[in-house]
């Protein structure tokens, strides 16, 4: 768990006094990847990088599991809070199993209990470690190299984890393939993770809760369908787009609106199906393509399982509007209603 | 040479046919003006002050190399930053300096011998290595910096683990250089009684003997390609394979 309370950051410049984070507090639970979201220079960065210091606060605290971080002293707290960032910043004279092991290294490890955890970390981020383990940072791709990255920073099984736009640099193929691996990982570990990003599209799917930024002030803090529905104002508004609707769609899967009382003669004899962990963005893209407003929906065993309409995926996304007591742009949401 | 390095494009295998059409020209000419009767004459005093000039070179070097490196650890530490561009500077005035001037201004603080003549090779080749050290060391991407910082890297392990290491291949050009110039330089060291194969140079030249004088000069250029030679070897095993355009 992370709380930020009141965490402000000014940095004095030749023209004056430049806020870069007013104030923000916020809570994100234990398991929970955060994204701290929007354009460049409004303070997602700063805020993030006050988490582990990088940046000195000017006032404000950082809990991290109900603890102070002023607490410890800079080093410990960094080694036990893992750091990825866009540059990557492996070390070129460093081996892959060298740039893993450096923390659990720096924390005293015997040799034979960093090579397990090495190799464990590799198999992990996909990369077989009797291949990648010897190489140089420079004889891997892109995308390789950011696996390693993340790997690093999970070496010593911190429960946190920082991440400045990890995935900002890779192609939008192995970007999609390595933000899907990660939330499968992310199943398992169950790490609190903050990630900055600028992309409204990666903060939908990867964030249980978007933090949106602009100059220097939180603007909304929220789950992704939230953000998108109920807009805090009109920034927020602006940021996430007028297609925002349309945004909403990956967050819901068949299931949501499946309407399993109409039979399969009631469908009629339509050929496109649908299964029921699809997520409706796919669901209404095959709707769209085939001039089509219902589609037979089969479950894992390819049986029929029900019937998507139209009608139904609008009814579902226009929900959120018909109950007063949900959404309403708040500012916090440590509750979120249970 | 165990090996024989066979050359690739058109105009390597041209620069190679160059080479040894120099080398059989060479051959010929020492042949006959009887070079090699005359080098052998000189042979022990060749050795002795081959022995001499070695001698200096690696006491002023590796007092080049000892001071030299701090120097540019330290003008590249962050609290340093701002005044180490004008020091850089400072250095600068110390290379334009020729050598023998500074020869003889060490010579006159102190005296005659071998101490002046270190003195002034020391600072001959101190600035190559404080140079590269410094510009190795700010040239490290300051995202890798970041990235050490983020993991809990302490500033000394920072310095030790990731800048030296990625700095290193900078800093051996540096040595390299400073050691090459350095042998060249030694033979100067003569004129204040410091030794070395500049004995032979300079005596040839007064005495109008050509033998001598190429008694003195071939060993020293021979010299100056072993230590070039020897440096590109030590930088190709020493640096690590990560970081080594080499390998």
């Amino acid at each position: 768990m992370i709380r930020l309370e009141e965490l402000t950051k000014i940095f004095e410049t030749r023209d004056g006094r430049a806020v870069a984070a007013d104030h923000v507090s916020m809570e994100v639970r234990e398991g929970e990847i955060c994204i701290l979201l929007g354009p460049s220079g409004c303070g997602k960065t700063t805020t993030l990088k006050m988490i582990n210091r990088l940046i000195p606060p000017t006032s404000g605290k950082v809990f991290i599991n109900g603890q102070d971080t002023t607490d410890y002293d800079t080093i410990t707290l960094r080694r036990g809070v893992g750091y990825v960032i866009q540059q990557i910043g492996l070390f070129p004279n460093m081996t892959v199993a060298g740039n893993i092991g450096v923390v659990p290294q720096m924390l005293g490890w015997d040799k034979p209990r960093i090579d397990r955890r090495v190799a464990e970390l590799l198999e992990m981020v996909s990369l077989d470690p009797a291949v990648f383990m010897h190489r140089f940072p420079k004889e891997l791709s892109g995308g390789q190299q950011q696996r390693v990255g993340v790997a690093r920073a999970l070496a010593a099984d911190p429960p946190v984890l920082l991440m400045d736009e990890p995935f900002g640099a890779i192609d939008p193929i192995n970007r999609g393939l390595i933000q899907d691996e990660f939330l499968k990982m992310q199943r398992k570990l169950g790490k609190t993770i903050l990630f900055v990003s600028h992309d409204i599209d990666e903060a939908v799917k990867m964030g249980d809760k978007i933090a949106l930024f602009s100059e220097g002030r939180l603007q909304q803090f929220d789950s992704p369908d939230n953000v998108l529905a109920h807009p805090a104002n009109d920034f927020v508004a602006d940021f996430v787009g007028r297609d925002r609707t349309l945004k909403r769609l990956p967050l819901a899967c068949a299931a949501d609106v499946l309407e399993r009382d109409v039979s399969q003669a009631d469908v009629g004899a339509v050929h496109v199906r649908v299964s029921l962990s699809d997520d409706l963005r796919t669901v209404v893209s095959l709707m769209f393509a085939h001039e089509l407003d219902r589609l037979p929906c089969v479950d894992t065993q390819g049986r029929y399982a029900g019937c998507i309409t139209l009608s139904g995926i609008t009814r579902h996304l226009g929900q959120t509007y018909r109950e007063p007591d949900v959404g309403g742009g708040r500012e916090r949401a440590d509750g979120e209603g249970g | 040479m165990s090996t024989v390095v066979l050359p690739r494009s058109w105009a390597a295998s041209c620069g190679w046919l160059l080479f040894l059409a120099c080398l059989v020209l060479l051959g010929w000419w020492a042949y006959a003006a009887d070079l090699v009767g005359t080098l052998l004459g000189y042979q022990d005093q060749i050795v002795y002050l081959t022995g001499q000039h070695i001698e200096l070179v690696a006491i002023s070097g590796s007092l080049a190399i000892v001071t030299g490196i701090p120097l540019g650890v330290f003008l590249s530490r962050p609290f340093f930053r701002r005044y180490s561009e004008n020091c850089m500077q400072l250095l600068n005035i110390g290379t334009t300096i020729p050598t023998l001037a500074v020869l003889a201004l060490s010579m006159t603080f102190l005296g005659i011998g071998t101490k002046p003549a270190i003195f002034a090779l020391w600072v001959a080749s101190l600035l190559y290595i404080v140079r590269n050290t410094y510009s190795g060391l700010v040239s490290v991407p300051s995202h890798l910096i970041e990235a050490a910082h983020g993991i809990g890297m302490t500033p000394r392990q920072i310095l030790w683990h990731v800048e030296l290491p990625n700095a290193m291949y900078v800093i051996f050009a540096g040595v390299r250089t400073a050691l090459t110039i350095n042998v060249g330089t030694v033979p100067l060291a003569f004129l204040i009684g410091g030794g070395g194969l500049g004995q032979l140079i300079f005596t040839g030249i007064d005495l109008d003997e050509t033998g001598m004088m190429l008694a003195g000069a071939i060993p020293t250029a021979l010299l100056a390609v072993v230590v070039d030679a020897l440096m590109s070897g030590a930088a190709y095993l020493l640096i690590p394979r990560g970081v080594n355009p080499l390998r």
